[in-house]
């Protein structure tokens, strides 16, 4: 019971994914929003490892957890920088208040 | 119960923990700080499964930059001397109640499903076994990771620069 196996990881990758959708559903500053996307992403790659070790795939989950991490890279900059635009045209980052289109 | 056990329930409490607290707490500089040492349990998580290039990349990548990335943009888009820093939540009943529900029907498939466990020793490091697939069977996927890098690189400084 209390030796840590596979489903010890997974249990705590669900628990984290959980909080990451609970912070992108009710926070409403975007910034706050992105730490829940990189809660959730950092969920995915818990998996990916545990399977990588648990599982008889040699390395392949470890190398997909390096691309996740890059991705996450990427998206962090190319939101930062919508955030700033947003921020110029709104002076708030709240996504609630930022509605123009539905006028 | 060995000192393996006792390390992986300490670094998946600093995890979940701090990830609790980043999601709830209002102030948004106290958010930042707390996903840090959820990124550092994390990474302590990797360390656990045998993943120690992932760990370190973890570390670089995120805490180094992510992070401060983040946290720069808290800096910038919130007025710290004058307006206060914290963030209003909406809808937190809701939410807590799907996000529990969800948490419940995943936590029993996991639970209830026989994992088909192999258990292969750990490498003494993944390193090398990483570079040779990273330039041999993944090399496109590699390739087209530095372009997308690029691409978003020059793309972010234009659409920041404006």
């Amino acid at each position: 019971m209390f030796e840590v196996t596979l489903t010890h990881f997974l249990v705590v990758s669900t628990i984290l994914f959980s909080l990451g959708i609970y912070g992108i559903v009710t926070r409403k500053n975007a910034i706050m929003v992105l730490m829940g996307l990189e809660l959730i992403l950092n969920a995915s790659n818990i998996n990916f490892i545990a399977f990588a070790r648990y599982g008889n795939f040699g390395l392949q989950g470890q190398l997909y957890a390096l691309f996740v991490i890059v991705l996450a890279a990427a998206e962090a900059a190319i939101a930062l920088a919508i955030v700033l635009n947003v921020y110029k045209t709104f002076v708030n980052v709240n996504v609630d208040e930022i509605d123009e289109l539905r006028d | 119960m060995g000192i393996y056990d006792i390390i992986f329930y300490l670094f998946a409490a600093v995890t979940l923990l701090s990830a609790f607290f980043v999601v709830t707490t209002r102030n948004i500089v106290r958010a930042a700080f707390f996903l840090l040492f959820t990124f550092f349990g994390v990474a302590g998580i990797y360390v656990l499964l045998g993943a120690d290039f992932v760990a370190i990349v973890q570390l670089i990548v995120y805490v180094g930059g992510i992070l401060i990335l983040l946290i720069f943009g808290v800096m910038i888009t919130n007025k710290i001397t004058s307006v206060d820093i914290k963030t209003g939540t909406v809808q937190t009943l809701p939410a807590a109640i799907g996000v529990g529900l969800f948490t419940g029907i995943i936590g029993a498939v996991i639970l209830n499903t026989d994992w088909f466990v192999v258990n292969s020793e750990m490498p003494e490091s993944t390193l090398s076994t990483l570079g040779r697939m990273l330039l041999n069977e993944y090399v496109l996927v590699f390739e087209l990771l530095g372009i997308l890098l690029l691409v978003a690189l020059i793309g972010a400084a234009s659409m920041a620069r404006k």
